[in-house]
């Protein structure tokens, strides 16, 4: 009898502990959010916040504690912010990374070090290929992905000669690598630029000039973007080589390169009038919650939090399950706003890509709208690289 | 070699020289007059291109903007000066560089409360925003000219001032030997205000100058001022000669390095070698040659006289 009472009491104790152990997910986000990249980080977090607000602020039944950390884009200071995140706040989840090279120098301190780390948008070759990791999620793409689309693009206008500017940094080079990988014609110049201090683009401009391609392909992620279109047109270009771009031209752009930039056309995984239900609510209410259209980063950070939402209700909010977790979020199973997608062996999505063009809407806003689709269900490169399986 | 991308590369080392010249006159004043290290002259640039940025807001007209943020730079240089700088003077160098540093955060938060974090454009008069025509058949981007010929006649001016005049007379004067001055009995203070004023409506044209081409953004100043520094630790410090030339090499070497490096290297090397080594010793080049000249003359090119 006496058990009996003692094994009703602990097991009373036991349920008491399981609603009080619906630990809170803390979740770490690492951006830039001072200096010129700063709108980004921003844009990231009104993304992060609105998929909060659509989640009810809770993942399940467990509160949610964002930890949105300051990059200064630098490689050094990121890393600072993820040991941080890590060691002293002790979150489940390290994500966001904007920067190719923040993420490399971030990646070791917290990947195998208890955390799952997913970013929202860099996706250098290395972290997709042979450091994959079972810990380790993408919610953006692999960086050649993109630009490899480019290249098919080129192909199918009859491009024959390309010069190509990127910056020199890993993304960089990513991204000179993609489209190399598929363009068929000649690439008879390319510049890589110092980056982030070269904003000044007219040595380089001359030498597009002297050379006369037939197209201009550039990779130049944030302000560097808005800097190089104008340029651009200032040498009287605009009117003489096409110019064709990744990454360059966005929704926190648009708005300043207004004409500079209409009818400019780009690769991406993703376009604000891409047709499915969860993109169609996601912009609406970014739309009405900043007055802008949201960035792709916007859009990979909404997903972010939905891949974590997926995972934490999948383990009913035990997060010392991360086995769990992790086959949760390996099923993609989440309204993603890129519509259905699965999962490669290296955790980079499995995606297609499309032809997006700067157009003007009904309200005579600028944004991109979807021409074709280049790539469907397209993986990257360098997953026959991983050795993971599952 | 193809000569018209030549001359265009010469056309734009210049004008990057000019800017920087806009630039290092004000800071090689302050720093050479002053005794003052002010890292937060990138801030006056920046100042400088919101003022103008604003202005044209207001004005609709880039011109009618530009000549409303000099003065507007100017006094912001003078309260600056007034209000936090002063207390520096008799501090050491250590003390000045983390002040200004403070600055430069200060200023970098101050504009993100007033303007926002995003950043603005300044559009160009029409006349202005193309390319036009120039001998040989090279085009040329039309406000680039305009750098250059604002640049020109800034150096002018300044020459002008500072060899013909008596306030120009108490500068030189003051590269040389401060002491001297205010045993003089000149209003040392006086001076002080009206030569940071000057460097702040100098820095702040470099800004809306350059705003056009580029973007008016949050830390716009940051990159360009250590370029800066070289240029007057070339030219010698105190010495608006020195900043001219000094700016001019460095702007040409800088333009002229990225532009025919790669091809020059791959005469040596494989292309792949040159592709990653071009960009990295392209954008050392400048300091290469500031340790050169440092070797050879420490003062500097044209150091002021008496130092």
């Amino acid at each position: 009898m006496r058990l009996g009472i003692l094994g009703t009491l602990s097991l009373a104790l036991m349920l008491i502990s399981q609603v009080a152990l619906a630990e809170t997910v803390r979740i770490g986000f690492v951006t830039t959010l001072t200096g010129g990249a700063g709108a980004i980080g921003n844009d990231m977090r009104d993304a992060v916040e609105l998929a909060l607000d659509h989640l009810g602020r809770k993942m399940g039944d467990s509160d949610v504690k964002m930890f949105y950390e300051d990059d200064t884009f630098k490689p050094a200071v990121g890393k600072q912010k993820t040991e941080k995140l890590v060691k002293k706040d002790k979150v489940h989840f390290v994500t966001g990374y904007i920067w190719s090279h923040v993420l490399m120098a971030s990646r070791n301190s917290a990947v195998g070090k208890g955390p799952f780390m997913i970013t929202s948008n860099a996706g250098p070759g290395a972290v997709a290929g042979k450091l994959c990791h079972e810990d380790f999620f993408s919610t953006s793409w692999q960086n050649d992905q993109t630009t490899m689309a480019m290249g098919e693009v080129l192909n199918q206008l009859g491009i024959k000669n390309l010069y190509i500017m990127a910056p020199n940094y890993s993304a960089g080079k990513s991204m000179v690598i993609g489209v190399s990988r598929t363009f068929k014609g000649k690439i008879i110049g390319k510049d890589m630029t110092k980056f982030p201090a070269q904003l000044d683009f007219s040595a380089e401009l001359a030498k597009i000039r002297a050379a006369k391609p037939d197209a201009v392909f550039v990779f130049y992620p944030g302000k560097h973007g808005l800097q190089f279109f104008k340029q651009y047109s200032q040498a009287g270009l605009k009117d003489e080589i096409p110019l064709y771009s990744a990454f360059t031209v966005d929704s926190l752009s648009l708005p300043r390169l207004k004409d500079l930039a209409l009818g400019s056309l780009m690769t991406q995984f993703w376009a604000p009038d891409l047709d499915n239900a969860a993109n169609k609510r996601f912009v609406a209410d970014y739309r009405k919650k900043t007055g802008r259209y949201p960035t792709f980063y916007a859009a990979q950070s909404y997903d972010t939090i939905m891949l974590i939402n997926s995972a934490v209700t999948a383990v009913g909010g035990d997060l010392s399950n991360k086995d769990g977790m992790r086959n949760a979020m390996r099923k993609a199973n989440f309204p993603s706003i890129r519509g259905p997608f699965k999962y490669g062996n290296n955790h980079f999505p499995i995606q297609n890509f499309y032809l997006r063009k700067v157009v003007k809407d009904a309200e005579g806003n600028y944004t991109t709208s979807i021409v074709k689709t280049v790539y469907t269900n397209h993986q990257d490169p360098y997953a026959k690289d991983c050795k993971m399986s599952w | 070699m193809n000569w018209i991308l030549l001359l265009e590369q010469t056309l734009n080392g210049f004008q990057f020289g000019i800017l920087l010249f806009l630039l290092a006159a004000g800071l090689t004043l302050i720093f050479g007059i002053m005794d003052l290290i002010n890292l937060a002259h990138g801030s006056l640039y920046m100042m400088g291109a919101y003022f103008a940025a604003t202005f044209t807001e207001w004005t609709d007209s880039f011109l009618l903007g530009a000549l409303l943020a000099l003065p507007a730079c100017m006094l912001f240089g003078v309260i600056l000066e007034r209000i936090a700088l002063k207390t520096l003077y008799t501090r050491s160098h250590l003390d000045q560089v983390l002040a200004t540093f403070g600055l430069i955060l200060f200023f970098n938060e101050f504009v993100r409360l007033i303007w926002g974090p995003i950043g603005l454009d300044i559009p160009l008069p029409e006349l202005l925003s193309g390319s036009v025509e120039l001998f040989f058949g090279i085009r040329y981007p039309a406000f680039r000219l305009v750098i250059i010929a604002v640049g020109i006649l800034v150096a002018f001016l300044l020459y002008l001032l500072v060899s013909k005049t008596r306030i120009g007379m108490l500068i030189r004067a003051g590269a040389s030997n401060r002491q001297m001055v205010s045993a003089l009995g000149v209003n040392i203070n006086l001076l002080y205000t009206i030569v940071f004023g000057l460097g702040a409506a100098l820095a702040g044209l470099a800004g809306m100058m350059a705003a056009p081409i580029m973007t008016v953004e949050i830390g716009m100043g940051e990159g360009i001022l250590i370029i800066t520094f070289v240029v007057i630790v070339i030219g010698g410090v105190g010495s608006i000669k020195g900043a001219f030339v000094a700016a001019l090499i460095v702007g040409f070497i800088d333009t002229v390095g990225r532009s025919f490096l790669p091809d020059i290297l791959g005469l040596f090397v494989s292309n792949d070698v040159a592709d990653t080594a071009a960009p990295a010793i392209s954008s050392m080049l400048i300091y290469i040659l500031m340790a050169l000249i440092l070797a050879i003359k420490p003062q500097g090119l044209f150091p002021p006289k008496g130092t």
